[in-house]
């Protein structure tokens, strides 16, 4: 694997592995179907994330951008949680292969969805109980070509599946 | 650290005696074989005298009925693209398996394009294909059964002699894509009854980027590679000796040693395999539990993904292989394990070990030692572990 020292170090040596069993927020991203899941575990204490967990099943890129985006989460306010970007994580990492990228957006939406699931359960919103968070899935408009709210264009192409709300994406070729 | 190698699937080691014969061609030969002068008249015989030691190795009858290429690959994309064209007014539709390897798919694909019509067979849950099935989907259209000898993935292998006396009955050419299987077990085409046979170097401690395809004496078939005479004028171009010379050697290596290698290569697999079933619950075999290659062992460990399983046994000097998408180029999952009507979930959590013929008790044991231990850490990380658990 092409992977960056940094990489290896956080695959080899995860930061934040485990669960929080009274979590405040708690965020599911992905699905194993198609070969990557996160569940991320927060505490909130006056608006900052005071302690944050990660469960995650996927490659070596999916457990190092784990553990690199809840170290970069713990500590800081919603706000700044909320602004940590894929982009951001994939930097601290010293970079991905450009067919691993998909598993940094995997990072940042766990962390964004548990976030925001602290912020809809203080507004009494009542969470469907264990459904991986899915965003409809948008059909592009060029012959067949999937694009996702998450993915980058370029990792699709052959994509059999969009990596994050499991759904299958027929192509002309499949028999 | 000394590496334990177990993807011999992917590359087998140069053997020192294929290596010689090599160096040896490198450094007295460079000739054309085309040329008829004393500088390429000894290439000639070094081309003819691979020839003849592959032909040894799958017992064809005439040794021009080999033909080589640049590995597997090309073999297949011939034997597909070839018949076709070959056969093209008799008719246009071939009859497949859907585990094949994507050499041969994808060749399929590029004739529909051309309006072929294929018929891929579905396999059952150790990946083996029925004959009565390739009967029942041959229609007077049919050109060409193509069934592979053994699965490169789970190791199953398939009733080629049963298959090829159905296509000798309906008078259907029938190839197969024995690639994983030359050089590891033993493959006779007069014993199998096929019309064409593709195999690789790679695969039997030769080089990388040669192999051959053998075209059984009356087979219709046009060249995929246009131009020259060379190879009987069935695959132009300057031919790769120094390969072709590392693939005579290996064949006939194979041949030697198979008798020895194999019954000891099998028992390692069999302690390879019961060693891990007995050691981690929760582990799906893959593939026909008693047709299956000697050497393969294809394994899908429930609750983690195959790509950080793989990783971390090379942290401790053991190579894999894994078929989990996040590993593949294409993001995929193995469309032979969706096949076989594993779960993609399962799928992705797949190992696949190949063992060689350098591969030691020792190797086994250590894998054994490790392995556990890695499987716990990854599933005590796995959010679908903890969950299934805490149901019971």
């Amino acid at each position: 694997m092409a992977y960056s020292p940094v990489v290896m170090d956080h695959f080899k040596n995860p930061r934040n592995v485990g669960e929080i069993l009274d979590p405040d927020g708690l965020g599911e991203v992905g699905n194993p179907v198609c070969g990557d899941m996160m569940s991320v575990y927060i505490k909130v204490k006056d608006n900052r994330i005071e302690d944050v967990k990660f469960k995650t099943f996927g490659c070596g890129a999916a457990i190092a951008v784990s553990s690199m985006i809840t170290s970069m989460a713990k500590g800081k306010t919603l706000e700044e949680g909320m602004k940590i970007s894929n982009a951001d994580v994939a930097e601290a990492l010293g970079g991905l292969p450009a067919n691993k990228l998909h598993c940094s957006n995997l990072g940042a939406d766990a962390l964004h969805s548990a976030i925001q699931d602290y912020l809809d359960r203080k507004a009494g919103k009542v969470k469907k109980g264990g459904e991986a968070d899915k965003e409809p899935h948008i059909k592009g408009i060029e012959g067949g070509k999937c694009y996702c709210p998450y993915c980058e264009a370029k990792v699709q192409e052959e994509a059999h599946f969009c990596m994050f709300c499991g759904s299958e994406l027929p192509h002309e070729h499949d028999h | 650290m000394a590496l334990i190698y177990l993807d011999h699937l992917s590359a087998t080691p140069l053997h020192p005696m294929v290596k010689e014969a090599m160096i040896q061609n490198l450094e007295t030969v460079f000739g054309n074989p085309s040329s008829d002068n004393q500088v390429g008249q000894p290439a000639a015989a070094a081309l003819e005298k691979a020839r003849g030691q592959v032909a040894a190795l799958i017992n064809a009858a005439d040794p021009k009925e080999v033909v080589f290429t640049s590995g597997g690959t090309e073999a297949n994309n011939h034997a597909l693209k070839g018949v076709a064209i070959g056969l093209r007014e008799k008719g246009r539709h071939l009859v497949t398996s859907n585990i094949e390897h994507k050499s041969v798919l994808n060749s399929l694909r590029t004739l529909r394009l051309l309006d072929y019509r294929v018929t891929s067979l579905d396999v059952d849950q150790y990946g083996l294909v029925d004959p009565a099935a390739v009967e029942k989907a041959i229609t007077p259209e049919t050109i060409l059964i193509s069934i592979m000898l053994a699965n490169n993935e789970i190791g199953t292998i398939e009733p080629i002699a049963d298959i090829a006396k159905i296509a000798q009955k309906h008078k259907i050419a029938f190839h197969t894509d024995a690639v994983a299987a030359t050089g590891i077990i033993p493959v006779d085409v007069q014993k199998l009854g096929v019309n064409l046979l593709s195999l690789a170097a790679n695969q039997f401690y030769g080089p990388s980027g040669v192999g051959a395809l053998y075209i059984r004496k009356g087979t219709p078939i046009w060249p995929l590679l246009d131009g020259g005479l060379q190879e009987n004028k069935r695959r132009a171009g300057t031919e790769n000796l120094i390969g072709i010379v590392g693939l005579g050697a290996a064949a006939e290596l194979a041949a030697q040693e198979m008798p020895k290698s194999l019954p000891r290569i099998k028992t390692l697999k069999d302690r390879l395999l019961q060693g891990i079933v007995t050691r981690i619950p929760e582990v799906k075999v893959n593939g026909d539990p008693e047709h299956c290659l000697p050497h393969l062992v294809s394994i899908s460990v429930t609750y983690i993904e195959g790509e950080s399983l793989m990783m971390l046994l090379e942290d401790e000097g053991i190579i894999v292989n894994t078929r989990s998408a996040c590993a593949s180029g294409s993001l995929r999952a193995s469309h032979v394990l969706i096949g076989t009507g594993l779960g993609h979930a399962l799928a992705q959590g797949t190992l696949v070990f190949t063992l060689g013929w350098d591969t030691t008790e020792a190797d086994i044991d250590h894998v054994l030692e490790v392995m556990p231990n890695i499987v716990q850490t990854l599933r005590d990380m796995s959010p679908i572990y903890k969950k299934e658990h805490a149901v019971g």
